[in-house]
């Protein structure tokens, strides 16, 4: 049930600016796709092309294509609602919904689609859980507020909420950020574990966490400040840590820098 | 050959202060200092001799830290005694008022004057009661509310989560400009629409005046409330696959129901005293007349206005004016208390 993203010839605009100019890429299903590159090239704003919510910025456009199993997203008659849950996403910072228990939390994006039976809710709910490895450290407090947990669990929740509409791609945008290391260290198996059911990409400054987790890598670079932000190369992980194509790649990777 | 034990060097972290009692014994100085000089110039209003006091306190505060801690200190003291003395002048006229209505309301105020309407009572009889007043204040309120909420609601999550381009800074331009109507303003519109249709004098016409002076509160309370609910919730929902409507009414709503909620109360607090608009459109009324769709009906600031105004100096209706004054204070204070628990019980829970 993973698809494969194809992507071809994409810019994508906030207003006039151009935030990121004609990328192409393929990005494999049952795999780890990893993004890395300096503040502001871009990678971000590609990520949230992958599933339109680009778009929901004002003034956020996009020209090009991105095939998700030879399906344009941006094509005619194409519904973004119905984009995104084929396309989940995780985000930077942990955002439980403050109002919903961590029962409704994972089931929100069931309950609020309107699609779904009443008993199998806590089944995918446990399940969800169990998925994002936070099951057995919440199972008893399943109507307490998501935002009581610690951070990484939060963030573990917020997983458990992407996976539980069982969404054929999984974009995290960053998703260990704010999180110490043990919390990193969690959600980096639990990538590993979830590459075997979805497709991931993964945005992410931790150059070591690249090569932890990813089967490729994607770097990304602009040229100067307020130029539009590029794909230099795009690779096996292995390859790009050890030998990149591109001198830029490894002038960053190495921390040589501009 | 002893070691020289190195002689304490005097602090430079810990200068000389001023005891803990210091800004009571300089408040309490230029109180007494500010009484003797009133009473030597033989000044008897007791706004004078406060003024000097709030003067004085300032004043000896500077120049006593100064002598004694230093300059900088000094300054921070007397930001503290503006501070105290503006808290002050601010809360005198608050309790002087609360003191007030509720040693004069208290008079007339019991369980028979809640209960019972004017009727056939003259204005300068004693007797009587304020319930066509509290029953007409319910329902018009209730109305203008019923009218006021709901449009002021929608239009600020138009504002906040669709609002793009001209319309919408049309409609924050309008809004902008309905906050600054006078309440009179919006009753004459009222009764010239009224006035066309030659029609009577009744309550839901006072609604509809109060509703357009609500209206504009609600839209800029709820407008705040909405820009506070974080952008990531509604990107963690749209990314969910949910529809942007259904964010809305199940994210966005449920995080900020408890402040819009309380937005509305203060907006209905704040129509609750209207007397302009009821004057002009719902005439008062000394009987009860249930009914905010047909004949003139009576509220409670149109019944202090009137019991104040009609009554030729009789004492007994100063003190219904003054007990039904207290009884609005009452209901004004219970909707602020209400709309404070709403807005606790709602809150986003933080608990573990």
């Amino acid at each position: 049930m993973a698809k494969r993203i194809d992507v071809s010839g994409l810019t994508a605009y906030y207003g006039s600016h151009k935030a990121i100019e004609d990328i192409s890429m393929t990005v494999e299903p049952r795999s780890v796709t990893a993004f890395i590159g300096p503040s502001g090239c871009g990678k971000s704003t590609f990520l949230r092309t992958l599933n339109r919510m680009h778009e929901v910025t004002s003034g956020g456009r996009v020209e090009g294509k991105v095939l998700l199993d030879d399906e344009d997203l941006y094509g005619q008659g194409i519904d973004p609602v119905s984009v995104r849950r084929e396309v989940g996403m995780v985000f930077q910072r942990p955002n439980p919904f403050p109002t919903m228990s961590i029962f409704d939390n994972v089931a929100a994006g069931l309950r609020l689609n309107g699609s779904y039976k009443k008993s199998e809710l806590s089944d995918v709910v446990e399940k969800s859980l169990k998925g994002a490895n936070l099951w057995n450290e919440v199972k008893d407090r399943l109507n307490k507020p998501g935002s009581g947990l610690s951070g990484g669990q939060q963030q573990r929740l917020c997983i458990a909420r992407a996976i539980a509409v069982e969404p054929k791609v999984l974009l995290m945008d960053e998703p260990c950020s704010a999180l110490d290391p043990i919390s990193t260290l969690a959600i980096e198996d639990l990538i590993g574990e979830l590459k075997e059911r979805f497709t991931i990409v993964i945005v992410t400054h931790n150059m070591q966490q690249a090569a932890r987790v990813s089967d490729r890598t994607a770097f990304f670079n602009l040229a100067a400040v307020g130029q539009p932000g590029k794909l230099i190369e795009i690779d096996e992980t292995e390859r790009i840590f050890s030998n990149p194509s591109v001198q830029a790649t490894e002038d960053y990777i190495s921390g040589r820098f501009g | 050959m002893s070691t020289a034990i190195a002689e304490k060097r005097p602090s430079t972290l810990r200068g000389a202060s001023l005891p803990k009692w210091a800004p009571y014994a300089i408040a309490a100085g230029s109180v007494a200092l500010g009484l003797g000089i009133s009473a030597a110039a033989g000044l008897n209003s007791s706004i004078q001799w406060a003024l000097m006091a709030g003067v004085l306190f300032v004043l000896g505060t500077y120049v006593i830290a100064a002598r004694v801690e230093g300059r900088r200190q000094a300054k921070d003291r007397v930001a503290t005694a503006l501070v105290w003395v503006a808290f002050l002048l601010a809360v005198v006229p608050l309790v002087s008022l609360v003191w007030s209505t509720v040693s004069r309301g208290v008079k007339v105020l019991d369980f028979y004057f809640l209960t019972h309407s004017m009727g056939l009572i003259s204005d300068s009889e004693p007797g009587g009661g304020i319930y066509h007043a509290i029953l007409g204040s319910l329902e018009q309120v209730a109305l203008a509310t019923l009218i006021a909420a709901p449009i002021g609601v929608l239009t600020a999550i138009y504002l906040v989560e669709y609002g793009r381009g001209n319309l919408a800074k049309a409609v924050t331009f309008f809004v902008d400009v309905m906050t600054g109507i006078p309440s009179i303003v919006a009753g004459l519109f009222i009764l010239s629409i009224m006035l066309m249709f030659d029609m009577q004098p009744f309550g839901f016409a006072g609604s509809l005046a109060l509703a357009i002076l609500m209206m504009p509160v609600v839209v800029r309370s709820t407008e705040e409330m909405l820009k506070l609910v974080p952008n990531e919730l509604r990107e963690a929902s749209l990314a969910l696959g949910i529809p942007k409507w259904r964010t809305i009414l199940k994210v966005v709503l449920p995080t900020s129901i408890g402040g819009i909620t309380t937005g509305i109360m203060l907006a209905i607090a704040r129509i609750a005293g209207e007397t302009a608009p009821v004057l002009l459109l719902v005439w008062g009324n000394s009987i009860i007349n249930a009914n905010p769709f047909e004949g003139a009906q009576q509220s409670l600031p149109l019944y202090i206005y009137q019991q104040y105004a009609n009554s030729a100096g009789a004492g007994a209706a100063y003190d219904r004016a003054w007990a039904a004054s207290l009884t609005l204070i009452a209901f004004v204070m219970i909707l602020n208390l209400v709309a404070r628990g709403i807005a606790r019980w709602k809150a986003p829970k933080t608990g573990r």
